[in-house]
């Protein structure tokens, strides 16, 4: 057992020393997870509306897909992307695999569902609650819609922070499309993997408290958001 | 104007009188055939026959439970009766027939928005907003200095009042309300009282639920008595009030029938 503070002051000297490889992985980590994210909500959060206002035949076996997509294993999305991709698979002239595109695009897989399926609920509990105010008004299907999206947008905000914060922390399917390529597709986790399996504890440890620092961050920051904000209009 | 100089004079309407506009059938009279509503096995609404007419103030009147509110929803189209039928001046319900009608509900539910937002949301479905038009509402409800606060943060009271005045943002030609004044304050009482008087003068059929014998007595040209789930009565408000045609009516105005 090494020094547990150890891999602290390491982290605080690669960070403080502003090291460039640090720095780089990082951007790619949040790049990669943050347009994931993006385009998982623009994917999903419709998805997720109109299967909360709309009922139609099979709309349950639908949502029990939905909701049994959102425990994807990693690793077998990362590996279906990767036949697809592979220069064999039916994509493979596109040349994307062990690039961030194939990161991002596995992600996207991995995390449109969750998007789909919370934002589906927080959608249609506001939905169950506006339901008769709205008939009563009138309401046009498409501004029905808007106005569940507005009113429960502090709600779908976390939703989106939930499929970030899955994206960010995942490992398995990045690492099969990626292969962790130093200044390429090294990300946070997969960096973390590859210096855990050469014994370097210290410094996965470091990568490690960065990783949390940044999950924390983002979802203070949301918070803070939430709460000023909440305050106005949300009561 | 404000809160303490009753709306007497004020105009409910914006632009229904405007000349090119082509007359629409009137909604009246609301006649209701042996309309019944049964939930699980339950008749929660027994064989009603019901005409309302133009002219008149109609309040709802029975005790908890009578089925007034689910009347309420049957007449305003938000649950299908399981037999019988409701016209509107010979028409069936319809999203055309609703949209000419507004409801404030007994429980009103308020988006998580600005009291202003409230008002234009429902000033935005009919036709465009003006802001203009959105403060002279919330001025007759007495709400104009709270126009920026959550809807959801109003007390009891205030958000009956944010209801009905969005509830007249969509210039209905029927009004239902649903006790709307069951949790206001005297002063509250009286304004509504005298927003609601106002757009019965101006051609809006009310048709008001309440518990409250004195404001039926303000109010009513008509009361229509329910008892588990019958229409008991239908009588005209000075009869009712000294004489009521049932046995139940008159058991309810000394205060002895429950449900
Ligand atoms: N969706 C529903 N499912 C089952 N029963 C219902 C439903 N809605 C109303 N009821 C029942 O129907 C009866 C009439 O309800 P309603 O709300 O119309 O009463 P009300 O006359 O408005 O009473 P109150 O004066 O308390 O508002 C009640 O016994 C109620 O429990
Ligand atoms: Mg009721």
């Amino acid at each position: 057992m090494q020094d547990f503070a150890e891999p602290f002051r390491l982290a605080l000297a690669l960070v403080t020393a502003g090291d460039a490889d640090l720095f780089e992985i990082i951007a790619l980590s949040l790049r990669v997870s943050l347009l994931a994210m993006a385009i998982a909500c623009v994917l999903g959060l419709p998805l997720g509306a109109l299967l909360a206002v709309t009922r139609f035949p099979g709309r349950s076996v639908v949502l029990v897909l939905v909701n049994a997509l959102m425990g994807l294993p990693p690793v077998v999305v990362g590996l279906i992307v990767y036949l697809y991709l592979s220069r064999s698979g039916p994509f493979g002239w596109l040349g994307l695999l062990y690039t961030p595109t194939a990161m991002i695009i596995a992600q996207v897989i991995l995390i449109t569902p969750i998007i789909a399926a919370l934002s589906r609920q927080v959608l249609e509990d506001l939905h169950t609650e506006y339901a008769e105010q709205f008939r009563s008004l009138s309401v046009p299907r498409r501004t029905v819609i808007s106005a569940l999206v507005w009113d429960g947008r502090y709600s779908l905000l976390t939703v989106a922070l939930a499929g970030f914060g899955r994206a960010v922390a995942e490992v398995g399917a990045v690492i099969i499309v990626g292969g962790n390529i130093d200044h390429l597709t090294r990300v946070m986790t997969t960096a973390i993997a590859l210096e855990t399996s050469k014994g370097d504890l210290a410094l996965a440890l470091a990568l490690g408290f960065v990783l949390l620092v940044i999950a924390l961050t983002v979802n203070g920051l949301v918070m803070a958001l939430r709460l000023t904000a909440g305050r106005h209009v949300h009561a | 104007m404000s809160m303490h100089e009753p709306a007497r004079q004020m105009n409910l309407s914006h632009s229904r009188e405007s000349a090119d506009t082509p007359r629409l059938p009137s909604l009246l009279p609301i006649r209701a055939n042996g309309v019944v509503l049964e939930i699980d096995g339950n008749r929660l609404v027994d064989a009603i026959d019901l005409e309302l007419s133009a002219d008149k103030l109609t309040v709802l009147m029975g005790p908890n439970g009578a089925g007034k509110s689910l009347l309420l929803r049957l007449m305003h189209g938000l649950v299908a009766p399981s037999a019988g039928k409701i016209t509107f001046d010979g028409l069936a319900m319809s999203d055309e027939v609703r949209r000419r009608q507004a409801m404030v509900f007994q429980r009103p539910v308020l988006l998580r928005r600005s009291v202003a937002a409230n008002v234009d949301f429902a000033l935005k479905i009919r036709r465009h907003a003006s802001p203009a038009e959105r403060d002279k509402l919330l001025d007759l409800v007495g709400l104009l200095d709270r126009a920026k606060q959550p809807a959801r943060a109003l007390s009891g009271g205030e958000q009956q009042r944010l209801a009905l005045a969005r509830a007249l943002a969509t210039e209905p030609d029927v009004l239902f309300l649903d006790e709307p004044t069951a949790s206001l304050d005297p002063h509250s009482i009286e304004l509504i009282e005298q927003i609601v008087l106002l757009a019965h003068r101006q051609g809006t059929k009310v048709i008001f639920v309440t518990h409250d014998v004195g404001q039926g007595r303000r109010l009513a040209d008509e009361v229509v008595f329910l008892h588990l789930g019958r229409l008991v009565e239908q009588t005209p408000a000075k009869r009712f009030f000294s004489d009521p045609a049932s046995r139940e009516g008159k058991a309810y105005l000394e205060g002895k029938l429950v449900l």
